[in-house]
Formats: C-alpha cells, sequence, structure tokens
C-alpha cells in the first residue's frame, strides 16, 4: 500500500504531520522516505507533529527515536510537537529505556522558533 | 457492552483493536489518560501476539460486578515465552521490544496476569478498574 503522507518544507526544515494512526510498515516507509527527503534537500531540521496521535506505543516510540538518530547523523535537528498530555504521561508510565535523541515544543510555531534558534546558533559557534 | 472478540493476524488489526479497546474504555467511563493507558496497553500486547506469535485473538470485557473495569485478555498459540521473569523486567529489548512491550502494559494497568507454555502459546490478561 503506497504511503500518502506529504513532507513539506519551510525554510531549510521538514515538517511532517501524523494525520492517521499509522501501522508498522507504513511508520518504517516514512522512516525511509524523511531521509531521502532530508538528503535531497540538505534539510537542517525536521519536525514531527503528532497532535492528532491518540498513542504511542513502544514501537512508535522507538521509531520516533530512530528516525531523530538518522535525521541527525544527515545533519537535521528533530523536534516533535503537538504531543497530547495523555499520550506524554503513558509514554513515562510505560518506562521505555530509549535514548531520546530529539527536542520536544508545544506546538509546530515553539519547534520552527526552537529549530530556527538552534541554526541561528550553529551559524555564530562557526563563525 | 458485554465482550468483543476481535482477531489479530496483521498489523492492521493491531490499530482496529486498540481503537476498539478505546471505545470500550470510553463507554464504560474512563477519562481520557485512562483511555490513552488501556489503548497503549492493548496495542502492546496485541503487537506481541502479531510478531512473536504469527497472531492470536483478543477479547475485550466489561467487567460490571461489584465494580465497573475493563478487561482485555489476548490469547495467542506462539512458541511461549522462555524466560518469563526476563520479559517482565523489560530485560528484552530485540524484535520491536518484546520485553518492553509487556512490562509496560503491566505497568499501565491495575491487574496483569500472563500464563506461557512453551510451544503451546501465551494468554495475558490485563484488568483496569473504574476509580
Amino acid at each position: 500500500m503506497a504511503l500518502q503522507i506529504p513532507i513539506l518544507k519551510i525554510e531549510e526544515f521538514l515538517i511532517v504531520s501524523f494525520q492517521t494512526e499509522l501501522s508498522d510498515r507504513e511508520i518504517e516507509e516514512l522512516r525511509e522516505s524523511i531521509l531521502e527527503k532530508i538528503k535531497e534537500q540538505s534539510a537542517r531540521g525536521l519536525i514531527i507533529d503528532i497532535t492528532a496521535l491518540g498513542v504511542i506505543d513502544s514501537f512508535l516510540a522507538r521509531s520516533l527515536s530512530s528516525i531523530a538518530s538518522m535525521a541527525n547523523l544527515l545533519g537535521a535537528k528533530t523536534v516533535v510537537v503537538g504531543m497530547q498530555p495523555a499520550v506524554a504521561l503513558t509514554l513515562v508510565e510505560l518506562g521505555l529505556r530509549i535514548r531520546w535523541n530529539l527536542a520536544t515544543a508545544l506546538n509546530l510555531e515553539k519547534g520552527l522558533a526552537l529549530l530556527r534558534k538552534n541554526l541561528r546558533e550553529e551559524v555564530t559557534s562557526l563563525g | 457492552m458485554g465482550e468483543e472478540v476481535l482477531p489479530v493476524k496483521s498489523e492492521y488489526d493491531i490499530i482496529y483493536v486498540r481503537g476498539s479497546g478505546r471505545n470500550a474504555a470510553a463507554r464504560i467511563g474512563f477519562g481520557a489518560v485512562d483511555q490513552c493507558r488501556i489503548t497503549t496497553a492493548i496495542s502492546e500486547l496485541a503487537r506481541n501476539a502479531v510478531v512473536h506469535a504469527r497472531g492470536g485473538v483478543i477479547t475485550i470485557r466489561t467487567l460490571e460486578d461489584d465494580r465497573k473495569g475493563i478487561e482485555i485478555v489476548c490469547k495467542d498459540e506462539g512458541p511461549g515465552i522462555e524466560d518469563l521473569e526476563l520479559v517482565l523486567a523489560g530485560g528484552y529489548s530485540t524484535v520491536g521490544g518484546l520485553g518492553a512491550g509487556l512490562a509496560g502494559a503491566r505497568r499501565l494497568m491495575d491487574e496483569f496476569d500472563i500464563k506461557t507454555e512453551m510451544g503451546r502459546g501465551t494468554t495475558v490478561t490485563i484488568r483496569k478498574w473504574l476509580r
């Protein structure tokens, strides 16, 4: 089944929004498309919007973490935005041993601000 | 109300059963956080059955004798779990995190019971009570 999740570009960043619950295979396909797109667009940041998700189980948590780690290797920082309070609570209680190689922000706007700030600081420290 | 018996064979069934679980939890009267806990726990059990036992059957039951609550039973005829203690401690993190999933489901619910027999299968029963 072909997956139709748009990966949008704004400035030097990519934005992916999870609008429906995805199957494991769809999540893996999406991971590949995201990584390809990061390379193709030389993106410096990735925003994953999970506002519409009512559940994050251990598989999805691991997938988000691995997408972020891989994006990081390609030079793009990941920010997960829009996590619902009940999802955050459940995720902590699940007690997964995951290294979260990502940042979080309350919403898309704050996520974008965070990526812009990171990029500015990087440029400053290089100069 | 009552009981729903749902097969879990594929990844898509995982999404379907946890949707049914969320609806049942909402009908029983659980709040948003408990609905999320129950849905997540069901997802862990269902994935466990699909990934490690080539599928199983999940029964979602409304409990309403002296207390109201929800019971989910996930039964598979897979290989069984060899080192149950290790798995429940979250010690296995291979193949999408079998141990983390079961241990997590246990933490999210009020009651957790598991019966496993090598070569015969595994039955996990979880319950949550309405407060």
